[in-house]
């Protein structure tokens, strides 16, 4: 006779350290087994979209700092790309270099944010401090720039809040010189490490077509195996004025699409970050930064759907005005809420191990899932 | 020798044995866990480019002291549906079980807790008795996540045993002893004596140990790895899957006594190390007590031979788990039965043969 | 690449004109509006015809349209009664690389809307937060819950116009 068994249901968040912020995870076990996942969202919920429906359109700007706290920058510049359509205005050439260079720069602090942090999921402790004494450097610059380390609000409606630093472009070539070594480093203690390899590849692949029916976006998506950047294949900004690659996933240690891949492909666009970042330097023109900035913004009837390639994926801006100073309606298409969506999908038949890598290897920001 | 010494002071037997149990806890595994506490800080600091704990005393170094003094001022937390008595037993079962080992450890020629015969095996059987704490405490507290940790750390446990022991086996095969003491008496004289070069006895059978005498020991070093539940191996507290694992609910002094019994265990396994392989409290390069002619002062250098050598191994083992990421539970077990138990017993088998011959 | 007028013409071959209406006359983005009870066809056809290969849902966002009347109701509160609740959904391809915008619009007091969920599964979570902030009730989604509002949220839709914030949520006072 079997004996008789049941499934355990086990909440993995709000409080535990690995769900990347306030997520709980509903798993139902079968030993170690996750036979289903459910996740559950909104302990962070701070009504973002309704508070925009209050403010005017530049008081929005400090709030979509807090969505994404880890690409603060990028939020910005997709919130001012999105009302500068509206609006149909055309900023200076100097500012659309800066956020480009501000924008790569949180590329790679945000990438570095989630190598580390996807090592110490893992297990591996050093390689998160190291990517955090690196990315102190970027918000060092950061803070050099606009006095803040954390959330920003420089990249405005129509322009920026504080032109560079007059030092800036060489602190940065300097920071470019001496990170370069360090993505080396990172591949000798982390990447190619075997126990790395045997704990992600092969785990959590995510074959393509699901992908783009779920909606995955940027390096999840890429890794899988597809070539897709909003920065070349939609370019928005200055981006076609750069020469760089779009890594994708080729299943080097496993399955296309798998953890590593994910993994990898960050490494691999932090460099292409680097080339980019150096193009701008070279090529930034002088001009005015504020010029352009609106007075009184006050869109005709309308709306606009505008996306920009944040670190995590496709953060897209829809805004509708109703012709006042007041947004009417703003939404955002956060990457990490559509990426969570999958995890019903993606977990089922791994081990309670490989939640802890897969949900790593996703990369979700708690605080743009709940806005 | 300590104890006779303590006979004479006290002139009584149970309260001489039960000065020198007491013993190693004081003079050692306490000053030692506080110690090993510091020394892992500031190893992962310096290996992760910070400083580590730098404000109590010059550069931290009462850091733990103030940690143990905040631990046990802290309040004691049980679970409102946690099963008490078990709950209350754990910790103390773990740390009897880590503790015990210490008795049958030889520190120096003259100073091992209890000098029994079956030594090894003995410190075998008690460290098994940390398995029962360990499910004790993760059924105990009522937790998935304990219980998991648990269950996890009963299995790595039982199976990682298993290489240890067939390690053990062709040391005991070669020397024909499974005291410590006398095993380490066996390897006295130079390095060259000591069993990873092969023992004490000389020829061409000493040469041909040496390659297995290796495997052996890395044999065994990974497999106590696993034991004492250290990275990468450490996947019962695993601490982003498992929030800590068995002593997930644990707080206070309970939570001091298993991080004690984990610093404490670390030493413990680095010590059955030294002494199979690495010649236990021997010098490798001779005493100074002897070229002084200072009899007395050899015990202590021994001492200080032996607590270094089992530094040591504690270092290499924070420098592992600070270097690298952590297994999952599958793959330890197949790392185990795959690779480990099947490479130990030809191990075992071959020297048996050259035993033999 | 088609542009929305050209992608209009295959529809209207397809499904006839009376669920569809072409929306030019806009600033910076036009739209289709389709019926609301036809959409998930719409978007089915739109996702597998071999011209059109729109396989991915970019975004889908509910709004309050807010064109009904406001009138006060009983406790002397603002509500809005009458008019449309929206749900715009932006598509693109990644074969052919072009966009359309779908609107579809519900009656405020009956906000029934087929879910295109089982056509993009991205559809899902982005349905369940138009169900969960606006109250547009999904029909033939497969678990339709609140998603960012707590499963016990009583007090309504937070954004629409007229929501207002309770005074107490399980004992705590809300407005701080």
């Amino acid at each position: 006779m079997a004996l008789k068994t049941e499934e355990m249901i086990l909440n993995m968040g709000p409080q535990h350290p690995s769900t990347h912020g306030v997520l709980r995870l509903e798993l139902e076990l079968e030993g170690e087994i996750i036979i289903g996942a459910k996740p559950h969202i909104g302990y962070l919920h701070r009504c973002f979209e309704k508070h925009c429906e209050a403010m005017t359109y530049p008081q929005v700007t400090p709030y979509t700092d807090r969505m994404d706290y880890l690409a603060s920058m990028y939020n910005e510049f997709g919130y001012a790309l999105a009302v500068e359509k509206l609006l149909g205005i055309q900023v200076p050439e100097r500012v659309e270099y800066i956020r480009v260079i501000m924008g790569e720069f949180q590329r790679i602090a945000s990438h570095l944010v989630a190598i580390g942090t996807y090592g110490l999921d893992i297990g591996a402790m050093t390689p998160f401090l190291y990517c955090f004494r690196d990315r102190e450097r970027i918000l060092s610059l950061f803070e050099q720039t606009c006095g803040a380390r954390l959330l920003y609000n420089y990249i405005w409606v129509g322009g920026l809040s504080h032109d560079l630093h007059p030092d800036f472009i060489n602190q940065a070539k300097d920071f470019i010189k001496y990170f370069r070594p360090k993505i080396k480093e990172l591949n000798d203690l982390l990447t190619n490490n075997k126990i790395f390899i045997d704990r992600t590849a092969n785990v959590g692949i995510l074959p393509l077509d699901l992908a783009i029916n779920y909606g995955i976006s940027g390096p999840n998506l890429r890794a899988s195996g597809f070539k897709w950047d909003i920065r070349k294949d939609d370019p928005y900004s200055v981006y076609n004025k750069f020469d760089f690659e779009i890594p994708i996933g080729n299943g080097t240690m496993g399955t296309v699409g798998d953890c590593w891949d994910r993994y990898y492909i960050r490494v691999l666009e932090m460099e292409e970050s680097l080339k980019i970042i150096e193009q701008a330097l070279e090529q930034i023109p002088e001009g005015d930064v504020t010029s352009a900035i609106p007075k009184r913004i006050k869109p005709a009837v309308g709306q606009v759907y505008s996306r920009v390639e944040n670190p995590r994926g496709e953060l897209g801006y829809f805004v509708m005005s109703d012709g006042s100073v007041n947004p009417f309606r703003v939404k955002v298409k956060g990457p990490s809420f559509v990426h969570l969506g999958i995890m019903n999908e993606l977990l089922k038949g791994y081990m309670i191990a490989d939640v802890i890598a897969i949900l790593g290897s996703i990369d979700i920001v708690l605080g743009e899932v709940d806005r | 020798m300590i104890y006779d010494f303590f006979l004479k002071i006290t002139g009584s037997n149970i309260l001489a044995s039960i000065i020198q149990s007491l013993l190693p806890l004081f003079i050692f595994i306490l000053p030692f866990a506080l110690f090993a506490v510091w020394l892992e800080r500031k190893v992962s600091a310096h290996m992760q480019d910070r400083l580590g704990p730098m404000r109590v005393g010059k550069h931290g170094w009462l850091q733990t002291v103030a940690d143990i003094l905040k631990l046990i001022q802290k309040e004691d937390i049980v679970p409102n549906d946690a099963d008490k008595p078990l709950f209350n037993i754990a910790p103390i079962l773990v740390f009897v079980g880590s503790y015990a080992v210490f008795a049958a450890i030889p520190f120096s020629g003259a100073f091992i807790g209890s000098n029994i015969d079956l030594g090894i095996i003995f410190i075998i059987a008690a460290s098994g008795f940390v398995v029962a704490g360990i499910l004790m405490a993760g059924w105990a507290s009522n937790n998935k996540y304990s219980l998991l940790g648990a269950m996890r750390s009963a299995a790595q446990i039982i199976s990682y045993e298993i290489p240890t022991v067939l390690v053990v086996l062709t040391i005991i095969m070669i020397t024909g002893t499974t005291n410590l003491a006398t095993l380490s008496e066996m390897q006295t004289g130079h390095f060259w004596n000591w069993m990873i070069f092969g023992g004490p006895n000389f020829g061409i059978a000493k040469f041909i140990f040496i390659p297995f005498m290796i495997i052996n020991f890395i044999i065994i070093y990974i497999s106590t790895l696993a034991e004492v539940n250290r990275t990468p191996f450490d996947i019962p507290e695993a601490e982003s899957e498992l929030v800590s694992g068995y002593h997930t609910e644990y707080s206070g002094m309970k939570f001091a006594m298993f991080f004690l019994a984990e610093y404490a265990n670390m030493f413990a396994v680095s010590a059955i190390v030294t002494a199979l392989f690495f010649g236990g409290y021997q010098s490798p390069i001779g005493y100074l007590g002897n070229l002084f002619g200072a009899h007395w002062l050899i015990p202590i250098e021994q001492f200080i031979w032996f607590t270094a050598k089992g530094i040591f191994f504690v270092f290499v083992q924070m420098w592992l788990r600070w270097t690298l990421p952590r297994l999952r539970v599958d793959q330890l077990m197949a790392a185990c039965w795959k690779y480990l138990i099947p490479i130990a017993f030809v191990n075992l088998i071959i020297i048996g043969l050259i035993t033999v011959l | 690449m088609k542009s929305t007028e050209e992608i209009f013409e295959i529809l209207k071959a397809n499904f006839g004109e009376s669920i569809l209406e072409l929306v030019a006359a806009v600033p910076v983005e036009k739209f289709i509006r389709i019926n609301q009870l036809e959409i998930d066809k719409v978007c089915l056809f739109l996702r597998d015809d071999q011209d059109l290969l729109f396989d991915s849902l970019m975004n889908l966002s509910g709004v309050d349209d807010a064109n009904g009347k406001k009138v006060a109701s009983e406790n002397g509160d603002q509500i809005i009664s009458g008019g449309t609740l929206s749900v715009y959904y932006h598509l693109e391809s990644t074969k052919y690389r072009h966009k359309l915008v779908l609107k579809t619009s519900a009656e405020r007091e009956k906000p029934d809307i087929i879910s295109v969920s089982n056509v993009w599964r991205h559809a899902d979570w982005h349905e369940r937060e138009a169900y969960d902030l606006l109250g547009i009730n999904f029909l033939n989604h497969p678990d339709l819950r609140r998603i960012l509002m707590p499963y016990d949220w009583e007090a309504g839709y937070p954004l629409r116009k007229d929501y207002k914030n309770p005074e107490f949520y399980q004992g705590m006072k809300v407005p701080y």
